[in-house]
């Protein structure tokens, strides 16, 4: 008998997580919580200004304070070549500043003593002269002819322009719009936003002089690049690197890049010979470390006036900061932001981008998102929502006219990209029906006659998740792929390893859950490890919706070379050959005689013990998964909107999320993906945010400024599932865990601006506070750019 | 995230923590709830020599209503006992209307109101109930208690009237002339940021008359707004649309807000005015209905 698939924990279980047992009786190990025998601790002086030439630095008192072991500074890190190291995007960022700081917030120097509080207490005796240069806060200002030069330090910069990108057919676009019957146009503004998970970066860097191993404790999504990194930055041998990931308290691709604290922490580890941690600081952490977005987009539709989408075109205006460290594969200078209208049926398209310099920190890491594909999908969907006004068609209805068909499959987008399933008008249609659309516009209506602003917002997206293949991604020329270990002991146990690095996407328990769908090994018996790069296979690490893309494909691939394995001991045991044996779930038969079969424990346990003539001993294998294809989720998101006209306060009065993620692993697991997603989307659309003032100071450096929404606030969300499977993929499954990030701002804003609609306002930028909306309401005027900071005060 | 060196005692007596604070002449600070000072300790704005931590010394943590009708709210209250409290529920509702408000529910369980007023940040809803209540701090230094009204107490912003060797023991509101009625309005971006604007409101009235008005802003001001001369206007009057939008207008026109990351100046004093129109009409309505 085949065993039962949800009660051994397979695939559509939703088997509770197996990492909680430890997160919540507070056993979990994460980096602060590691104490190493004569252990070291190190705090970061940070510059104060956002641009300034470091006159010099006195460091004296510093060193007199009892308890301080090591003082480092940017001329020190210049003397072991390490003041600069290479940014995932192949350009330089200083580690400790030399010559200028670039950013409030830079790292100036370092202090490592006995404990936090005198390091602390000793960078504060640091005495740091400087002489202030003006400030570049915004693209605007960087492209300025009589701009101050941020990046004096390299060479062939003369300006503050980092790229300019284009990717599409410009000729093509050129003639959808000279046949247009009508053209409409949208400009937003993206604000910068910041990842900020839970537990902030830090390492411990421990070098033993006598083995000449160094092992880094780190916080990392990516503990393979990082290896990699260190061995060209440090110039170590790469064998005698080990990096250990342990519990993360979230990423968000906050943890996928290099950080100068890891990098300092490692040198003075080297040069005191004891084990250096550094634990960053919540504000540390929000000033300095890799943000998402700061995106100027602007663009126009080409419309028949029968509503159908001839032509789009956009432009994109990027803030980098002051070193261009986005994390994202090589090839696209501005991430994916041409997956933009992958889900409609559009015949040109053409996006050109130019990315700047300014005085701010550096980041662009794809923040919940796969590399801009949070920004690409808002401005598609607000682009969407004003063409649709503009032609006087329904919102629901222009999507549907204009989206890809189920039967249109493979798709190739107007970018390039090869869409391959879903079914998107069934997913909008659920949503519709969901959120009450259908007599919507009558009690919009009616309930404006009673002075209530009521507005629904529709936001529909399919995007490219689980980069590469890897013919066309890579990450500092590392190619994207992942791989997978299985080992199954003598009993059947099994212990699994990865090279994806779980942030709390719950891998211990879902990758257990393939095995048990391969294997018919219960999910309970698998043991899921990762994150330490001496005993883990390769892998490009956890971002971009890629784990179950790419890593748990190779988790499925190598439990299909143990069954493979599994079967020729299979037919020794039954004195059968091979081709007369069946599989069903966690066991083999005989064709002939279903009586007769062995579980895949028997085949285990002959694997160490009675091994046929001519078959190496063991059950272990390694598979590496090259994807053929991203994955395509679909995503319908709507929301229900009440504005209170006199404070501009505005509430959701529902959200409805119909996902489309292929088929799922562990359902619950996805869902909670999906109410994650959700509040950060909400929190995107009307709080969460970071802007600077003219000086160049961060308005958003701690969480009185930088806002997270908590549960008070939060909505509630209703969550719906279509099921079309990843035809590529070896288990038919898609990645989730961003969509709803992605997609589900534009619902909200869509949601607003539907509500005022009758006010001619076409935008509000995010965020969308209450004062902003009030301010829209009043005047018909749209709301553009960050909000103003302080004045005084 | 690491403080400075600071020294700690933890008195068992109010006349303990008194003679400490009259010993370090100005260098200690009071820790009650330390939902302020821990965090301006760990960004080193703050770094006092010492820190008295009070939370020992029995019998500060109270709230009770006098027979007279004074209430009575000891240096230990937390928010959250005002805010699941039925005395309070039922005799005082411009401070039941505000314990729900301030901040979260995580930073209520821990508080105290009487630290809040002592904080004296000029978006702290306390010190602005605590305005248009009338209400007085007692003061406990080394030669005894006296008594501060608040229209006095909060003398700028972070800033109050106690001596340094002063430890603030209780906070009274005085008895209604009549029955109390009030409330309090709230608008921020998120639970636990600092208000975009507060209103606080509380009326005495005798009948349909009003008998007292004090109204008070918070975070439209450099400090805590006292607008009860501006809501004087109600005085004498009863509820009607127009004492209302009077009342209304010349308290917004009170306020002294900033342009700022949270709206400008007259969105600000629009809000000022929208929140004195709905809790003067919600008394309004209520009143009615009881009658």
């Amino acid at each position: 008998m085949a065993l039962d698939e949800i009660k051994i924990g397979g695939l559509g279980a939703s088997r509770r997580r197996v990492e909680d047992n430890r997160f919540i009786r507070g056993k979990g190990q994460y980096v602060d919580d590691i104490v190493l025998p004569g252990m070291l601790h190190m705090e970061i002086l940070r510059s104060p200004v956002a641009h300034a030439r470091i006159k010099s630095i006195d460091v004296s008192a510093a060193w007199e304070i009892p308890g301080v072991r090591l003082v480092l500074t940017g001329e020190m890190m210049a003397a072991r070549n390490l003041a600069w190291m290479p940014t995932l995007s192949y350009d330089t960022q200083a580690v400790l500043a030399t010559d200028k700081v670039r950013f409030q917030g830079q790292e100036v120097a370092a202090v490592i003593a006995d404990d936090p509080y005198i390091a602390k207490d000793a960078c504060q005796a640091i005495v740091v002269e400087y002489e202030m240069l003006p400030v570049i806060v915004n693209p605007d200002q960087a492209k300025a002819s009589d701009a101050p030069l941020i990046r004096d330090d390299k060479e062939n910069q003369p300006t503050n322009k980092i790229f300019d990108w284009e990717i599409g057919d410009k000729a093509g676009t050129d003639k959808a719009f000279a046949e247009a019957d009508k053209i409409s146009k949208i400009e937003l503004h993206y604000p910068r936003s910041h990842p900020s998970p839970l537990e902030s970066c830090g390492s411990i860097a421990d070098f033993n002089r006598a083995t000449g191993k160094l092992t880094v404790y780190m916080t990392t999504q990516a503990p393979h690049i990082i290896r990699a990194a260190v061995a060209m930055v440090a110039e170590l041998p790469e064998h005698m690197i080990r990096i250990v990931s342990p519990d993360l308290g979230g990423g968000f691709g906050n943890k996928v890049p290099v950080y100068p604290g890891y990098v300092i922490s490692i040198l003075a580890s080297i040069l005191t010979e004891r084990p250096v941690k550094w634990i960053e600081d919540k504000s540390g952490n929000l000033i300095s470390t890799g943000f998402g977005r700061d995106v100027y987009l602007e663009g126009e539709m080409a419309l028949r006036k029968d509503g159908k989408i001839l032509g789009v075109r956009m432009h994109t205006i990027s803030d980098h900061g002051a070193f261009y460290a986005d994390a994202q594969p090589s090839k696209f200078k501005i991430g994916l932001m041409h997956s933009a209208f992958a889900c409609y049926d559009i015949p040109a398209a053409h996006l050109t981008a130019t990315g700047y310099y300014t005085n701010k920190a550096p980041g662009g890491v794809a923040y919940r998102c796969s590399f801009r594909v949070t920004e690409a999908m808002f401005f598609q969907e607000r682009m969407v929502q004003a063409a649709a006004d503009d032609l006087g068609i329904d919102q629901a209805e222009f999507r549907r006219m204009n989206f890809v068909k189920d039967d249109m499959f493979p798709y190739r987008t107007a970018f390039g990209f090869l869409t391959d399933s879903g079914q998107y008008a069934k997913c909008l249609d659920i949503g519709l029906e969901a959120i009450g659309y259908k007599n919507f516009k009558a009690e919009q209506e009616e309930a404006r006659k009673r002075g209530r602003l009521l507005g629904i917002g529709i936001s529909t997206m399919t995007e490219p998740l689980g980069a590469g293949n890897s013919r066309e991604y890579d990450i500092i020329g590392i190619k994207m792929f992942d791989s997978a270990e299985l080992r199954v002991h003598m009993t059947g146990k099994a212990l699994l390893r990865t090279g994806a690095k779980s942030q709390g996407q719950g891998h211990e328990t879902t990758w257990a859950q393939i095995v048990a769908h391969e294997l018919g090994i219960p999910a309970e018996d698998v043991v899921v490890e990762e994150g330490d790069t001496d005993t883990a296979p390769f892998g490009m690490g956890t971002y971009a919706s890629r784990s179950t893309p790419v890593a748990g494909a190779a988790v499925a691939m190598v439990s299909r070379k143990i069954r493979a394995k599994a079967r020729k001991i299979a037919a020794h045991l039954l004195e059968v050959s091979e081709e007369d044996i069946e599989w069903e779930l966690g066991r083999f038969y005989v064709r002939s005689n279903q009586e007769r079969g062995v579980t895949i424990q028997d085949c285990a346990m002959a694997a160490y013990s009675n091994v046929p003539d001519g078959l190496e001993p063991g059950l272990e294998n390694n598979a590496y998964y090259d994807p053929p294809n991203l994955t395509w989720p679909f995503a319908a998101y709507l929301a229900k909107v009440e504005i209170d006209p006199e404070t501009g306060v505005w509430d959701v009065l529902k959200m409805v999320a119909v996902d489309d993620c292929g088929v799922r692993i562990n359902p619950m697991i996805v869902e909670g993906q999906i109410m994650g997603g959700l509040t950060e989307a909400y929190a995107m659309a009307s709080m969460q945010y970071i802007t600077f003032d003219e000086e160049g100071n961060c308005i958003g450096s701690n969480f009185m400024d930088y806002l997270l929404p908590t549960a008070w606030e939060t909505p509630g969300f209703e969550l719906h599932e279509v099921v079309t499977p990843c035809p590529h993929h070896p288990i038919g499954a898609k990645g989730i865990g961003e969509c709803a990030t992605v997609g589900g701002p534009a619902a909200f804003v869509n949601a607003v601006m539907n509500a005022i609609h009758h006010t001619g306002v076409r935008n509000v930028d995010m965020p969308l506070m209450p004062n902003r909306v009030y301010e829209a309401i009043q005047t018909g005027k749209d709301i553009s750019g960050m909000p103003p900071v302080r004045s005084g005060n | 995230m690491y403080p400075s060196r600071f020294g700690y005692e933890s008195p068992k007596s109010v006349a303990e923590a008194v003679a400490l604070l009259d010993q370090f002449g100005g260098e200690a600070k009071v820790l009650a709830g330390g939902q302020s000072l821990v965090p301006m300790l760990k960004l080193r704005f703050a770094a006092p020599e010492m820190l008295i931590d009070i939370n020992n010394i029995d019998g500060l943590r109270y709230h009770r209503v006098d027979p007279d009708g004074s209430i009575h709210i000891g240096a230990l209250c937390r928010h959250e006992d005002l805010e699941f409290s039925d005395v309070i529920a039922k005799s005082q509702p411009t401070i039941a209307a505000a314990a729900h408000l301030v901040a979260d529910p995580i930073v209520r369980t821990r508080g105290t109101f009487v630290g809040s007023v002592c904080h004296a940040d000029p978006q702290g809803d306390w010190a602005a109930a605590m305005i248009a209540l009338d209400g007085r701090i007692v003061a406990q230094g080394p030669k005894g208690k006296r008594e501060i009204a608040m229209k006095n107490f909060v003398s700028g912003p972070f800033q109050n009237a106690l001596a340094f060797n002063e430890l603030a023991v209780e906070a009274i509101i005085p008895a209604p002339k009549g029955v109390a009625r009030g409330g309090y309005l709230k608008l921020e971006r998120r639970v636990g940021d600092f208000a975009t604007a507060s209103v606080a409101v509380s009326l005495d009235m005798v009948g349909d008359t009003i008998a007292r008005a004090g109204i008070a802003l918070a975070g439209v001001g450099g400090h805590t707004i006292d607008a009860t001369e501006a809501a004087s206007v109600l005085v004498g009057k009863t509820l009607t649309a127009e004492s209302i939008a009077a009342a209304a207008t010349a308290v917004a026109a009170a306020a002294d807000p900033r342009t700022d990351h949270r709206g400008s100046s007259d969105y600000k004093r629009h809000i000022v005015e929208t929140f004195v129109s709905r809790i003067l009409t919600g008394i309004a309505n209520t009143s009615q209905k009881a009658a």
